[in-house]
């Protein structure tokens, strides 16, 4: 019962089932007209040739009177087979039978036109049969009928009925066949994608649904199904990597935070300076931890991509500018230069603190890790902007996860850091449709940030 | 000073009272923004801090009915949100300088105080003095005890918002935004290597320090 409630739910059947409907429909449709005008057509021919014995008689009667009709009947007679069904009578006006093959005169009355439906009487096998003839009255004085037995007409309509029926019945189980079939392969593809995705429901996110590789819809179905998971988990990986390397980066300064107010808090009283000292230390540990945060929240703001509604007209030539003027100092400081090359003034829209923010992260950077005396160069197009140190460079092969959350290069575990600083940049391009590319710079590094090119909005200087 | 607190988070609320009370002011508090619009616009106030998500009337419709009523004080806005739309929302609705949560209180103090004296401060001048730091704003010459001290430009603006805020403190944040004019978290310290440069131009070599670092706050030159 359960299997047919559910046979009966499947779309797959209800559609077969419509379908099977549709094409009985159409195939009885075409019998019946072929029915029909078969036995049209054989009526009309057995109607023609009735029609033209008759006439042939008429003439015989007209050229060589009764004797000539009666002959010829005769001879008609005797030169029948066994099978034919030619039916001729010969009647005086009062009906009594002259010759003819017929025992008696039919009691059905001929219609206007001549034409009459009888039933014949028993034959050697004693069965009834129809038979349609035609009334002639000869001169008045005679009654000519010729006609057909219509046994064989009969037989034929049968048989054709019958194969309609039959026909019927038999694509009416084919149709039902095709149609539990069809359901039964659909289903089971069906079934396959369902149970998958239970068990991914379930929590076995490595779980993929088997392809048969025949490329029809199902597996392109899917095969675009598993891409999702694939990205899913990829995404699932991620969420969960950044919240281990929260857990473990924000774990140490917390620890650092403890044990300066757990010191504050056993320091003998009396020795206030030192006390101070070490709830200062606490309270810049808690800063650090708050910038972390805030950083963090921020990529994500940056990242949820609700800003470019505040985006404006920014010139990044002055932007540069005024971020090689912030750092300059610091470089000074490492007997570093800073130069700047290429267009004055480009504009791009945007957000001006946040740009702002990223250069200053790669200026940070690049101060940060290029050696004493080295040289640092910007150089800005229309469409580009390039910043290159001599620092150790990043690797090939790291490339990519320094712009993840918290990852830190080797060659900068030792450097102060949060380890969010590209992060931020990658997000502020990202948001600003900008590309971001690692270069070589041997030795060192060349960060390519990639735009295309907008119409100039503001005023050039 | 007698300064509002509108704020319905009653802890902060309490920590920004007893800040503001030890560092010798008068404050008032109002938790909802229904009560601290009829307290700002009954009362008279140097400075109002007002929290942007309030019950009842929000922070920025106040500042706006304030504007609205002609009542010019300045107005120090507090949010939990950080980024630059709303802060340039709230600015645009009447507020004077804007805040994000959470804060140093010290950056409050320097930022309020900065706030109040910003008439004076403000005032069209072409000298500004310190001690005997004076600053020619038309020569754009700086001269201490009378001898010329050679200046970048970017040394010059930082020392002109230094001498018009002298004698009280500027936090690191707040030079960043006002010299630099760019609301961003440096990684590192850049201020800090801009000030010792200044330092070493005005107070190297003279007996008495006119700039000092204010442990935990930022910066003050003293005359």
């Amino acid at each position: 019962m359960d299997g047919l409630t559910r046979l009966l739910a499947s779309s797959t059947f209800r559609l077969a089932l419509v379908y099977m409907a549709l094409f009985v429909v159409s195939a009885l449709a075409l019998l019946l007209f072929i029915y029909w005008s078969t036995t049209a057509s054989m009526r009309q021919q057995t109607d023609e040739t009735i029609a033209a014995e008759i006439r042939g008689l008429a003439e015989r009667y007209d050229s060589d009177g009764l004797p000539g009709l009666t002959a010829q009947i005769a001879d008609r007679l005797q030169r029948q087979q066994p099978g034919d069904s030619s039916l001729y009578l010969l009647a005086d006006r009062r009906l009594q039978p002259i010759v003819g093959n017929l025992s008696g005169w039919p009691k059905q009355p001929a219609d206007e036109s001549g034409w009459l439906h009888f039933r014949l009487g028993d034959d050697a096998g004693g069965k009834v049969h129809m038979a349609r003839a035609r009334l002639l009255k000869v001169r008045g004085r005679f009654n000519l009928l010729v006609g057909r037995n219509m046994s064989e007409f009969e037989q034929t309509r049968r048989r054709i009925v019958n194969t309609l029926v039959w026909g019927g019945l038999i694509m009416l189980g084919f149709a039902l066949l095709g149609g539990v079939m069809m359901n039964r392969s659909v289903t089971g593809k069906i079934d396959t994608i369902n149970r998958a995705s239970k068990e991914i429901m379930a929590g076995n996110l490595t779980r993929r649904i088997p392809s048969r590789h025949s490329g029809d819809e199902f597996d392109q179905l899917s095969d675009n199904l598993n891409h999702m998971l694939d990205q899913i988990e990829l995404l699932m990986d991620g969420v969960r990597r950044v919240s281990d390397n929260i857990a473990h980066d924000l774990r140490t300064p917390l620890a650092r935070l403890r044990h300066r107010l757990e010191a504050a808090a056993r320091q003998s009283a009396g020795n206030e300076q030192q006390r101070m000292d070490l709830i200062d230390r606490a309270i810049q540990e808690a800063d650090g931890l708050l910038k972390t945060f805030n950083a963090l929240l921020r990529i994500a703001r940056i990242e949820s991509d609700t800003l470019q509604a505040s985006f404006v007209e920014v010139d990044l030539g002055q932007l540069l500018r005024d971020v090689a003027d912030l750092y300059e100092p610091v470089a000074e400081e490492k007997n570093q230069t800073l130069a700047i090359s290429g267009d004055r003034s480009v504009f791009i829209r945007g957000d001006r603190d946040l740009l702002f923010q990223a250069l200053a992260n790669l200026f940070d950077n690049a101060i940060k890790f290029s050696p004493k005396s080295s040289s640092i160069r910007a150089s800005l197009s229309r469409t580009e902007l390039v910043l290159c140190d001599s620092g150790p460079g990043i690797k090939r092969t790291e490339r990519d996860r320094v712009f993840h959350r918290f990852y830190r290069a080797d060659a900068s575990r030792s450097t102060a850091g949060s380890g969010l600083g590209l992060s931020l940049v990658k997000a502020v391009a990202t948001l600003h449709k900008v590309n971001i590319e690692l270069l070589d710079n041997s030795p060192g590094l060349c960060v390519v940030l990639k735009w295309r090119e907008q119409k100039a909005g503001g005023a050039s200087r | 000073m007698r300064i509002l607190v509108v704020e319905d988070d009653l802890e902060t609320a309490s920590y920004i009272k007893k800040g503001l009370e030890e560092a010798g002011h008068v404050v008032d508090h109002a938790d909802d923004g229904k009560q601290g619009l009829l307290l700002a616009t009954t009362e008279e106030y140097d400075v109002l801090i007002i929290d942007r998500m309030l019950p009842y009337v929000d922070g920025l419709t106040v500042v706006q009915t304030m504007r609205a009523s002609d009542i010019n004080s300045p107005v120090l806005i507090l949010s939990a949100l950080g980024e630059v739309d709303d802060r340039v929302q709230g600015l645009k609705s009447g507020g004077d300088d804007y805040l994000v949560k959470p804060f140093a209180f010290s950056e409050l103090l320097a930022r309020l105080e900065a706030l109040v004296r910003r008439v004076e401060i403000e005032a069209p001048t072409t000298k500004l003095q310190v001690g005997d730091l004076e600053m020619d704003l038309l020569g754009r010459e700086v001269r201490r005890a009378g001898k010329v001290l050679d200046l970048q430009p970017r040394e010059f603006r930082l020392l002109e918002y230094l001498m018009r805020h002298h004698n009280q403190v500027v936090t690191r944040t707040m030079l960043l935004e006002k010299v630099w004019d760019y609301h961003f978290d440096p990684q590192t310290n850049i201020i800090d290597v801009h000030i010792s440069r200044l330092r070493g131009k005005i107070d190297k070599g003279f007996d008495k320090a006119l700039l000092h670092t204010v442990r935990g706050s930022g910066y003050v030159l003293r005359g």
